[in-house]
């Protein structure tokens, strides 16, 4: 008699939050998605035990009964990859909030709404560039469709090494349904349609990693001068609530200098995805000049959101980033925060029973943040082409009462090229970015010499070194000053602190909802930088000539210097001429008073 | 609610506030159960684990008294409570009965106290003014309609004045409909419930607030649904009536510790302090209720009150709630002690919706910059005080002197007024450049020409002098 090995279905025995155990699964696979109960709610199993599975339910079990059954899919939780995913809004599992709302009815989240990331009925404008006959591996591009900024590259998945075309769809409009090319290959006839799926844990391949040399502009001037992140690279931006860490990655995701930006808000605060959800449509891209929108994939998945699905959102995005990075193209990740995702790693460890490590944290935490970062990366992508793409990785880390010691911060900052401490003093002072300089680290300094003079004509390196030494010199000074006043200072120290405040203020501090001061090209940072650091060499002859730095502190030009970085592009060189020669004016003026 | 349940004999577990039965299949997760005893008395409870051979039951209430032979009920249904316009002017306690010893409400609806989270796409920006009259609050931390804006708080500070004082006095500029309150008291004294009571009363807000409490000697697990229940019934007002709704909570820290209590009832294992590891995603479950939706007219406005244990801001309580919350008013006990009401410092303070919903056509064009400045020039005026201790007043620079002057009056003219005072924006902003004015143009830097030229009292006075 033969035994029954496969019935797809398995009956629910224990229910606890959003773990679930399943009876009646023999034959399930670990991370296999099932729908689970009357209200087939989606899960993954975590844990087989004989013919038992464990279930992490990404939806509220609240009302499930032992004795419903739970449907297995055979397949892993995967990503659907396609023209159409960029101008989505998608919660943690891929799909589209519009369509949720549609479904649900009303603007609130309900059960068991199944919604497939990409649209099926929208048509895409096909133009093929391969003929029966030809030979194609894997990551080879069989054809091209228009989607937002991007030209959207058809390939062969991953999944097909080689394979002979053997039929293609004309040019035209189809949907991704449409089977746009049929290949043969070793195991018989397939279709390839403009989509297919991806398992989101799983990194997609590439055929080389390559060192990140290439600035990623941002816009941001502490950023881009002073703690850089280059393309393919990655960073980490710490800090207690209230230090900016939302309105950093919000400015990094609008700014960018990337043909592709996915934005993960993991476990954060709703209103603030709403903001982001307002603004994006209506900001436009400085390069390509259309919405910036249409070159974004943004993921929702709120605090309030079921806790599994947050910790699968990351996974989701990273797996869209590195889909777009296999067509060539330079993408950012940015998510926040991946404390809230570490953490909902921690609750789902804890639900299992397994043994807690520091704080709570599963032992595996270093490996789980390591498989997220090392994502990231410039490669040369799959298949017959000299193409490179690259993924940078931007996280936010919210450390449990702004204690960098917490153990995801830790972790993280192994894995990381560039770390944005941001500072908790700085933020009550409105001094914005409150990254921290001499906490912050990258490490991508020094490689970025010849991109600075290359793009901009500046050693912007070497103004970064002097300008540190400024600031290293003044945080000590005010060590001092804090002890015996700012009085009991010689006029040459403060100096040095006035200079270093004409750097901070006329520099570090950025205004991310003024119109100008928003963004701040590469040039325009050099300029300026090199602009603010010419005064103290100016007014370093005026102590030794015995002015008082009272009398400096006063100068109007201090003022023009101070407010220079919300001059537009356009009339900034004049701006800085005029300001330079208001400040010799008032400098010779000075000079003749104490003759 | 429902009649239909299957109801069993024996209880196999009695532990603290949970009740653990054997061979009850057919039991939903979260439902809710009625345990009867053989004498008569009743608990009220909600399943937690629900498997073939083993349920897992939280009661609320005290256990005492529960024995195995009780009857147990199960309702079939999840906690659920009943909801319509009549709330209005009534006070329930934490599971949502009437307390006031008025007849239990119509339903209009009954609905499950956890809500659904908001769908991301469809709520509106909160970008809309809401003028408290306090000006530390409306110059330096203002609130918008639909924020959640906690109160840090510690014990002895006048925080439930403040909350009073904004339930009093909060308007929408062009809108004539006041704020519906929703008033959440979660292990309070009574004395602070009947504080708040006289002040609605006061003011005329009992008929369009909505009370639900739990004191200091109620059940501590009905703490856990307290919060909950109000959001629901806030919920009902705001989005299916229309209503524009205040809730206020307090205090939140009784209800961490609830959840604290009940985790380790439950043997979990314990993050921070022995705060469970899920509080983080529980207290968004809670505060992420607030806000506006789009097409729909009402709000929810949230104000929740917690006290910090030892003034401690990076303690879990109030640390994962800034994590949460749109920024938060901090209360300083510096400040009180010298006398300062409301004490709000604002430094540590934050609204994080504050940009969107002030400036030109809201509040005034100049706010967001004399705001930055106020923040800059008071954070300097600290500094200097700080020195003081060290150096004493005469080891400052003029500089420093002016700043520490400013810091002064500061504090004794924007930040403090009275408790019954009610400053319009304009008002508020008036004082903030009087007092600025005492720094040297130079100095405000945050500030930029145009509106130097158009609101700095000196210049003012210089363009109509020049216009005689």
């Amino acid at each position: 008699m033969s035994e029954l090995v496969y019935e797809g279905k398995g009956v629910i025995v224990h229910i606890k939050g959003p773990v679930v155990e399943a009876e009646g699964m023999r034959g399930a696979k670990i991370r296999e998605v099932v729908y689970v109960g009357e209200e087939r709610l989606i899960g993954e199993i975590v844990r087989i035990e004989g013919d038992k599975a464990i279930i992490q339910v990404y939806e509220p079990t609240g009302g499930v009964k032992a004795g419903e059954p739970v449907e297995r899919t055979g397949e892993p939780l995967s990503a659907e990859l396609g023209p159409g995913l960029l101008g989505q809004v998608l919660d943690g599992l891929g799909r589209p909030l519009e369509v949720i709302a549609e479904k649900a009815g009303g603007p609130f989240i309900t059960r068991g709404i199944k919604a497939p990331t990409l649209p099926r009925d929208k048509k895409w404008q096909w133009t093929p560039l391969v003929k029966p006959g030809d030979d194609v591996v894997a990551g080879d591009v069989l054809g091209t469709v228009p989607e937002g900024s991007v030209t959207h590259k058809i390939m062969l998945p991953p999944t097909i090494e080689k394979a002979r075309v053997i039929e293609v769809l004309p040019e035209g409009d189809y949907t991704i349904e449409e089977p746009v090319v049929v290949v043969e290959h070793i195991g018989g006839k397939e279709e390839v349609k403009m989509y297919h799926k991806w398992p989101v844990r799983t990194p997609r391949p590439f055929r080389e990693k390559l060192a990140p040399v290439e600035l990623l502009v941002t816009g941001q001037r502490v950023i881009d001068t002073f703690f850089p992140i280059v393309k393919g690279g990655t960073s980490a931006v710490p800090g207690g609530f209230g230090t900016g860490k939302t309105v950093t990655l919000h400015q990094i995701s609008k700014w960018a200098d990337a043909d592709v930006v996915v934005y993960v808000g993991c476990g954060e605060r709703g209103n603030e995805m709403t903001d982001l959800l307002h603004t994006f449509p209506k900001l436009v891209d400085p390069k390509s000049g259309r919405p910036l929108l249409e070159r974004s994939v943004l993921i929702a998945n709120t605090s309030n959101m079921p806790v599994p699905a947050r910790e699968a959102s990351i996974f989701m995005g990273i797996t869209y980033a590195e889909y777009y990075r296999d067509m060539g193209l330079h993408v950012v990740l940015t998510a926040d925060s991946t404390s809230r995702w570490a953490e909902a790693l921690r609750e789902l460890s804890s639900r299992l029973e397994e043994i807690p490590s520091e704080r709570g944290y599963p032992a595996y935490l270093p490996d789980y943040i390591a498989s997220f970062y090392e994502r990231a990366g410039r490669i040369k992508v799959q298949g017959r082409r000299d193409e490179l793409g690259s993924v940078a990785v931007i996280g936010a880390v919210s450390p449990s009462g702004g204690d960098l010691n917490e153990p995801v911060t830790q972790h993280t900052m192994r894995y990381v090229g560039a770390f944005w401490a941001l500072d908790k003093d700085l933020a009550f002072k409105r001094h914005f970015p409150s990254i921290n300089w001499l906490r912050s680290f990258s490490k991508y300094t020094g490689g970025l010499k010849e991109w600075w003079i290359k793009n901009t004509g500046h050693d912007m390196m070497a103004y970064r070194d002097k300008a540190m030494a400024l600031l290293q010199r003044a945080s000590s000074l005010e060590e001092v000053a804090r002890v015996v006043g700012e009085a009991a200072l010689s006029d040459e120290n403060r100096l040095v602190l006035l200079s270093a405040e004409l750097i901070k203020e006329g520099f570090l501090v950025q205004n991310a909802y003024h119109e100008v001061d928003t963004y701040c090209s590469p040039k325009k940072q050099a300029l300026l930088l090199k602009t603010l650091l010419e005064f103290y060499d100016r007014a370093r002859p005026m102590i030794d000539a015995g002015v008082p730095v009272s009398r400096i502190a006063e100068m109007r030009s201090l003022g023009l210097l101070r407010r220079l970085k919300f001059v537009p592009e356009e009339e900034f060189e004049n701006a800085v001429k005029e300001a330079i020669a208001q400040l010799e004016a008032e400098i010779s003026s000075l000079l003749a008073e104490v003759r | 609610m429902s009649v239909y349940g299957l109801t069993y004999k024996g209880i196999d577990q009695v532990k603290g506030p949970l009740v653990i039965m054997r061979g009850v299949p057919g039991a939903a997760y979260e439902e809710v159960v009625r345990i009867y005893s053989e004498d008569g008395r009743e608990w009220f409870g909600q399943v937690l684990e629900a498997g073939r051979d083993k349920v897992v039951i939280q009661v609320l209430g005290d256990t005492e008294g529960l024995d195995s032979n009780a009857m147990v009920k199960f309702t079939g249904s999840t906690l659920k409570i009943p909801v319509s316009d009549e709330m209005l002017g009534r006070v329930f306690n934490g599971a949502g009965e009437p307390i006031d010893g008025g007849p239990k409400i119509r339903a209009d609806d009954y609905r499950d106290i956890n809500g659904a989270p908001i769908n991301p796409a469809k709520r509106d920006y909160p970008d809309e003014f809401i003028e408290t009259g306090i000006s530390a609050i409306d110059g330096m931390l203002s609130l918008v309609r639909g924020q959640k804006l906690p109160i840090f708080s510690e014990s002895g500070l006048p925080h439930n004045e403040v909350a009073a004082q904004v339930a009093r006095q909060a308007v929408v500029p062009g809108k004539a409909e006041r704020f519906s309150i929703v008033f959440a008291a979660v292990g309070l004294k009574y004395d602070d419930v009947l504080f708040f009571r006289r002040q609605f009363e006061e003011f005329g807000a009992l008929s369009r607030s909505v009370l639900f409490l739990n004191l200091a000697n109620d059940p501590v697990i009905e703490r856990i649904t307290t919060p909950r229940v109000a959001l629901t019934a806030a919920e009902y007002l705001a989005f299916d009536l229309g209503m524009d709704v205040l809730v206020i909570i307090t205090d939140m820290t009784n209800y961490c510790e609830a959840l604290r209590e009940l985790s380790s009832a439950r043997e979990e294992v314990p993050s921070r302090k022995g705060y469970p590891g899920y509080m983080y995603s529980d207290l968004a479950s809670i505060y992420e209720r607030a806000g506006r939706i789009i097409g729909r007219s009402g709000s929810i406005t949230f104000m929740p009150i917690l006290t910090m244990p030892g003034g401690d801001l990076t303690h879990p309580i109030p640390d994962l709630t800034g994590y949460i919350t749109e920024g938060q008013i901090f209360l300083d006990l510096d400040l009180h002690n010298r006398g300062i009401y409301p004490p709000i410092n604002v430094l540590p303070s934050l609204s994080r919706l504050m940009k969107d919903g002030i400036g030109p056509g809201k509040t005034r064009e100049d706010h967001k910059e004399v705001s930055d400045q106020l923040y800059a020039a008071y954070s300097q005026g600290t500094k200097a005080r700080e020195l003081v201790q060290i150096v004493g007043e005469a080891g400052l620079s003029p500089r420093e002197k002016l700043y520490l002057e400013f810091a002064r009056r500061f504090e004794r003219e924007f930040v403090a007024q009275g408790f019954r005072e009610r400053r319009s924006i304009e008002e508020t902003l008036d004082i903030a450049w009087d007092i600025l004015s005492i720094l040297p143009e130079a100095e405000l830097t945050r500030i930029s020409e145009k509106t130097l030229n158009k609101f700095h009292p000196k210049r003012r006075i210089a363009a109509q002098a020049e216009g005689e």
